[in-house]
């Protein structure tokens, strides 16, 4: 049974296809070492079996754009100081109720022992929970790329021109390009050669909002080309075949696969919005990739009164991910998930140790659902 | 009858009435609760005995026993509620064994201050399944808590049924080789409840599957006496199931995702909530498990039968130490199917 709009996307006579003409496109003596930046795309890549079309050479590497994988434990740390100590109304998207924080707490546990915390599915709904609750002070912690910032922004405004009292936003909103930047400005992208990423498949949603040139000044910098693409699996094969090409003919440029969503220009309305209400923090933490500058976004001082950063009481903890944790090299596709020691060992989906296991598009909780058949060497009991 | 209903002042009041403590404190409200709700509607010479237990003579042979309990959220939702599904829940536990259902028993935490016409709906929807399955509620109990510490109607059923002779269903009969048939759609449940959550209300035609499958089920043990394993993918979805009976029979498992049947609501409602139908659960389907050869006369059977319309061979059963459930995707690739780390949660971007 066919769902419009949707199965065009997926249909599988076109993507034997599309496979042929990369399988002839592809030189067998090259590498072609591509990553998907989004956890959209390796969601996709797994749910749909992608790699098993792909020639050996032609290796698909998952980076680090899962919102809810690259929080840091200090503001999971936030999050549960204001459900357990401030007693607030904390609503946030689903995927964060099971990223660990310090010591391994987490928001589902903390609602298990007393803490409200309440899965929304947009801003709007924490919005209508505030305006409903007067005598609670409700929370909405704010998560996500470029792709979540603008609902934010509106539920702000909103709040402010309704005068509420008892709302604010914990905002942990971060931006895509200065991650891309981070990726290629750590110390092994320095060495040639040391990082094995030859092109990238550029973020779908995240590109409706911002468009496509804010990443050209990167590909022009980094000499990586990039290949925006939609989140449908014959998306993704065709972004690849366009980095195939670009690589064959030596070319570096972004290109946008994703036409039927993306501009050049992105939603000029939507990033308006976004620089009304914030503006940019000077660095913010990535869990697996430090610190990088100019990378999140913080509530603009015309809207102080709803932030809860300013309103609550926050104690900065300095919690520190698992030594063991491979993270960060798989983060930058230095080490495939699998290369890690606790991958399906201790760190699986309903147990969690690093970032890229906490939510179903991180690399290693995608690897761990969908593809560990293809890797028989660390099987779970 | 008439002199011992000259004992309550006035008949519960439906419109209005509410649960309060009386309702379970053993009194006399207790007795007119019973009497003029569960009695009436259950209506069967083993209740009517009112006796705390009831006695029944069975056949000799093999029996089976289960019991569920039900805490569903909203208790009202588009194609059932918590009363036929309480029913139906348990009717198809025991019919996974092949077995003929008898006699269910039912035991309900009421939460004070819940609105007597609600319950009274649940009841008549319970009496409503229970007489279309042919399966008489014998016995039950009823309890009530304070407001706050329920939510609405909790229900407990248990059943027990009788297995033919030369039936010997089981999760851990399922062989390398094995055919994997499922009897329709996967999703419906799932998905009509959660379309009326509070938090998420949306616009769908879906009904809830929820259905007594026993009827399906003796046509298709009649069809292969041989059937290995049996089961109703209920929370989980049929992922749960696919890894459930690979565990316990040390096999793998390999599906096809185009032969899958899922409705276009359904797979609608799924892209936008960012679930995998695959997990969402069910209460009126079945997946069995039989050798390669009686595949075709038992999917025969499914398909004459109107709760098996849309059955379909869906893959086939491997050797495989690891216990993998794998699917080939319409795309032409590969993937696990695993089981559910915690609830199924919706993706964010």
């Amino acid at each position: 049974m066919s769902v419009r709009y949707i199965d065009e996307f997926r249909d599988g006579t076109l993507a034997r296809t599309l496979a042929e003409r990369i399988r002839t496109e592809a030189r067998p003596e090259r590498r072609y070492h591509l990553m998907e930046f989004c956890g959209g795309h390796t969601h996709a890549i797994f749910r749909y079996g992608v790699p098993d079309l792909l020639p050996e050479n032609v290796r698909l590497i998952h980076g680090p754009g899962c919102p809810v994988c690259v929080l840091p434990i200090p503001r999971v740390a936030h999050a549960l100081q204001l459900a357990l100590d401030h007693r607030v109304v904390l609503c946030t998207y689903a995927d964060l109720l099971r990223v660990p924080g310090p010591e391994r707490e987490t928001l589902l546990k903390a609602k298990a022992g007393g803490g409200d915390v309440r899965m929304v599915y947009s801003a709007s709904d924490a919005l209508a929970i505030a305006r409903a609750a007067p005598d609670r002070q409700v929370v909405f912690f704010a998560i996500g790329f470029e792709t979540t910032t603008p609902p934010t922004a509106v539920v702000l405004k909103q709040a402010k021109a309704l005068g509420l009292a008892n709302f604010t936003v914990h905002c942990n909103h971060v931006l895509t390009p200065p991650a891309l930047a981070g990726l290629l400005d750590s110390p092994d992208a320095q060495v040639p050669g040391a990082l094995p990423l030859d092109g990238f498949i550029g973020p779908a949603h995240v590109s409706a909002v911002i468009g496509s040139r804010p990443f050209e000044p990167h590909v022009e910098r980094y000499r990586r080309p990039l290949v925006i693409a939609g989140f449908e699996p014959l998306d993704v094969m065709q972004a690849i075949l366009m980095l195939i090409r670009q690589l064959n003919e030596g070319r570096c440029q972004v290109e946008n696969e994703y036409t039927r969503v993306v501009t050049r220009d992105g939603n000029v309305k939507a990033q308006a919005l976004m620089a009304e209400v914030f503006e940019l923090r000077e660095r913010f933490e990535w869990r697996g990739l430090g610190e990088l500058p100019a990378s999140a976004l913080r509530i603009r001082e015309k809207y102080a009164g709803f932030d809860a950063e300013r309103r609550f009481t926050l104690a900065d903890t300095h919690a520190t991910d698992n030594k063991a944790c491979e993270c960060p090299d798989v983060l930058r596709g230095l080490k495939q998930p699998t290369e890690c020691k606790l991958f399906a060992t201790v760190c699986r989906p309903d147990n969690p140790i690093g970032a890229c296991m906490v939510s179903s598009e991180g690399a290693c909780a995608a690897y761990y659902t969908f593809g560990r058949a293809r890797e028989r060497r660390h099987v779970p009991a | 009858m008439t002199a011992i209903k000259r004992a309550y002042p006035r008949p519960l009041d439906l419109k209005t009435g509410r649960v309060d403590l009386s309702h379970g404190s053993g009194g006399r409200a207790m007795a007119q609760l019973i009497e003029e709700l569960f009695e009436t509607h259950f209506d069967n010479p083993w209740l009517a005995q009112r006796n705390d237990q009831a006695c029944f003579a069975v056949d000799a042979g093999r029996m089976v026993m289960t019991t569920d309990g039900f805490v569903i959220s909203p208790l009202f939702f588009p194609g059932g509620d918590i009363g036929s599904l309480a029913v139906h829940g348990t009717i198809n536990d025991v019919a996974m064994a092949g077995a003929r259902p008898l006699y269910l028993a039912v035991g309900m935490i009421l939460e004070e201050g819940f609105p007597l016409g609600e319950l009274a709906l649940i009841v008549r929807s319970m009496a409503d399944a229970a007489k279309a399955a042919g399966v008489a509620i014998v016995t039950g109990d009823t309890k009530v808590v304070e407001r706050g510490k329920g939510d609405g109607v909790f229900i407990t059923t248990t059943g027990v049924g009788v297995v033919p002779p030369g039936v010997e269903i089981s999760a851990t009969r399922a062989r390398p080789g094995d055919a994997v048939l499922l009897s329709g759609s996967i999703g419906d449940h799932g998905v009509a409840v959660l379309s009326k959550r509070e938090s998420l209300s949306f616009e769908t035609e879906l009904l809830s599957d929820s259905a007594a499958l026993h009827g399906l089920v003796a046509a298709m043990v009649e069809a292969v006496p041989g059937i290995h394993a049996m089961r109703d993918p209920t929370r989980g979805g049929l992922a749960a199931l696919l890894n459930e009976i690979a565990r316990e029979s040390r096999v793998g498992i390999v599906v096809r995702e185009d032969a899958i049947p899922v409705s276009t609501p359904v797979r609608g409602a799924c892209e936008l909530l960012g679930l995998d139908p695959l997990y969402v659960a069910n209460e009126g389907k079945l997946a069995a498990f039989c050798a390669p050869e009686d595949a075709g006369r038992l999917l025969a059977a499914m398909r004459a039968h109107p709760l098996g319309r849309e059955a379909a061979i869906i893959g086939e059963v491997i050797d495989d130490p690891d216990g993998f459930v794998q699917m080939h995707t319409s795309f032409g690739g590969n993937r696990i199917v695993d089981w559910l780390a915690g609830e199924q949660l919706p993706r964010i971007c």
